[in-house]
């Protein structure tokens, strides 16, 4: 693949000078303000108890000023008390899964699906991927945004579209083959499940003309992509976005797959503090922000996303204008506290990824026994990992178990279990059971 | 001589033995010997079958870990000092055994004893020498 496979007439924007790129979100930001505060209570509220108005906006460091938004905004105005528009202006409602209380609800126009359609595509181009392809659209469809977003950035590019959505992964793998696709959107631990199924079916996934996967909704480390690159004879690359956002396609690799390309010109990113919510010095660790540039629906100025990043420096060899971010392994929500040390499950999942023999499945159980939590690790014995003696496998367990503390710095013990016992997932994988509340 | 024996990892849980037999069972497979090992939180099943090959896909596709491992069976009289006749001969050679199960084989008023050495081939010579009668793989068959 070749860096001038990346680009297609729309992805014109990823390669605008920086001055140029600056005067367009500024006048998108003063806008976005102008909206905001014009139909938006809450935001209206806010900047007038911080004393500000939309006119303060003169630069874009001004964004600094304004107050952050966070997901209970969300919560606490639900169902619409965010937008910006009025419902008839509104062509599309999507919904949080909403495991506890309300979901999150979220809202476009017609405008803002032409938005999110252009992003998807961008970065399906930076991806190599273009018209002529066959694109599996594995992701859900329905509420959740990843299903119909990818399939209207899909189109757009002018690709095939298979929208198969999630599950039957039996027919999944049938339809892969029969239809020669040659890209598919999905969790990357979906992914690893139709990679087992195929296997299963006897049908060799490295032999079909399927190259390029484009895989999110949950975070996943540079381990599992050489897993899944090593099995799949594909390149696997990451998006990222979120429902509040837009949905899938406020970033994603290109073809260098060294770092996450935000489309700045909709979505002005910023990294702060978590705790003190101060703008971090260029290239540190910290918080992503995002301010929406363009959103007339439902506008978020300052949202607090919860996932930990930095910006890379310096310009990609792709040539892409637009900066990137790390890869996201750690979302602030996922963190565990484990007697009062913080661990990811990432961590976890590096460390299996690292030893001969192991799959990246596995779950932990936390429970808390006479006021003390325990940290379970449900790994599976695979073959490879499999001794014929007791001593071999409780030798087994010792190393990992090792391992794992020396990542995480917290006892683990670890649970070996059948292969395919630990629940795949076709969405977003459940990496933890929480016992501890019980 | 040797005897290819299959291992699969279970579960120690409840019920979770049954899987792997009942895979077996439905594809008529005979169980000629077995034994289970068992740990805090897993086991072992290991058994002898007559066509280990074919058990061991049958095993494999119905998704267990399953591992193929050189064993030694001998035959003793099914009386006191049997074992120990054996255990003898062993008593001054360098082979360890990792671990043994017996079961009455049903041939006449012999018993046999699996053995899995860390040194099969060593043992085969000691016990050979020490005229212990081997067990062949097609002995196994029915």
């Amino acid at each position: 693949m070749t860096l001038q496979s990346c680009v297609s007439p729309s992805s014109a924007l990823d390669f605008v000078p920086r001055h140029q790129l600056e005067q367009l979100q500024l006048a998108r930001l003063q806008s976005v303000v102008a909206l905001s505060y014009r139909n938006v209570a809450l935001y209206r509220e806010r900047m007038n108890d911080r004393g500000i108005t939309p006119q303060d906006i003169r630069s874009l460091a001004d964004i600094s000023k304004l107050p952050f938004t966070v997901k209970t905004d969300l919560r606490d105005t639900y169902p619409f008390g965010l937008f910006a528009t009025p419902m008839t202006e509104v062509v599309r409602l999507h919904a949080s899964s909403g495991t506890t209380g309300k979901p999150i609800v979220v809202a476009y126009t017609k405008a803002d699906i032409e938005v999110w359609s252009s992003v998807v595509s961008r970065s399906f181009s930076a991806c190599g991927l273009h018209q002529g392809d066959i694109i599996q659209v594995a992701y859900g469809y329905g509420l959740f945004t990843g299903g119909l977003g990818a399939h209207y950035g899909a189109e757009k590019l002018g690709a095939t579209v298979v929208p198969t959505s999630v599950g039957n992964t039996d027919r999944q793998i049938m339809l892969m083959s029969d239809f020669g696709t040659t890209a598919v959107c999905c969790t990357p631990t979906y992914f690893l499940h139709m990679i087992e199924r195929a296997e299963a079916m006897g049908i060799d996934i490295r032999k079909l003309p399927l190259r390029a996967g484009i895989f999110g909704a949950e975070p996943w480390t540079e381990g599992m992509r050489q897993h899944i690159e090593a099995n799949s004879n594909i390149k696997a690359f990451d998006i990222y976005g979120l429902s509040e956002i837009i949905g899938p396609g406020v970033g994603v690799e290109c073809v260098c797959q060294n770092g996450l390309h935000i489309f700045e010109d909709h979505f002005y990113p910023e990294i702060v503090d978590p705790e003190t919510g101060e703008l971090m010095p260029e290239g540190a660790e910290g918080e992503l922000v995002l301010t929406t540039l363009s959103k007339q629906a439902m506008p978020l100025l300052r949202y607090r996303t919860r996932d930990i990043t930095s910006f890379h420096a310096g310009q990609c060899d792709c040539g892409r204008t637009i900066r990137r971010i790390r890869r996201i392994g750690q979302r602030c929500d996922d963190m565990l506290i484990i007697r009062g040390i913080n661990v990811f499950p990432s961590q976890v999942e590096s460390v299996l990824l690292a030893m001969e023999g192991t799959l990246p499945h596995y779950q932990i159980i936390l429970t808390r026994e006479h006021g003390l939590d325990q940290m379970k690790v449900q790994v599976e014995v695979t073959p490879q990992l499999f001794a014929d003696t007791v001593s071999g496998l409780e030798a087994m367990e010792r190393k990992l178990a090792q391992a794992m503390e020396r990542v995480l710095q917290v006892r683990v013990q670890i649970s070996l279990v059948e292969p395919r016992t630990i629940q795949r997932s076709e969405g977003k994988a459940k990496r933890v059971i929480d016992r501890r509340q019980s | 001589m040797k005897i290819t024996q299959l291992s699969v990892f279970v579960e120690n849980a409840p019920g979770r033995i049954l899987a792997p037999c009942r895979a077996l069972a439905d594809a008529g497979v005979n169980l000629r010997a077995l034994s289970l090992a068992d740990a805090p939180t897993f086991g072992i099943l290991r058994m002898i079958v007559s066509d280990w090959q074919r058990a061991a896909k049958i095993l494999e596709e119905s998704g267990f870990s399953v591992k193929a491992t050189e064993v030694l069976a001998v035959e003793v009289p099914d009386r006191p000092g049997g074992l120990s006749q054996v255990l003898g001969a062993l008593q001054n050679s360098s082979v360890n055994i990792e671990y043994m199960y017996a079961f009455p084989f049903g041939r006449g008023e012999k018993a046999t004893l699996v053995f899995r050495f860390d040194n099969t081939d060593a043992a085969i010579a000691t016990l050979q020498s020490s005229g212990i009668n081997l067990v062949r793989h097609t002995d196994f068959e029915e």
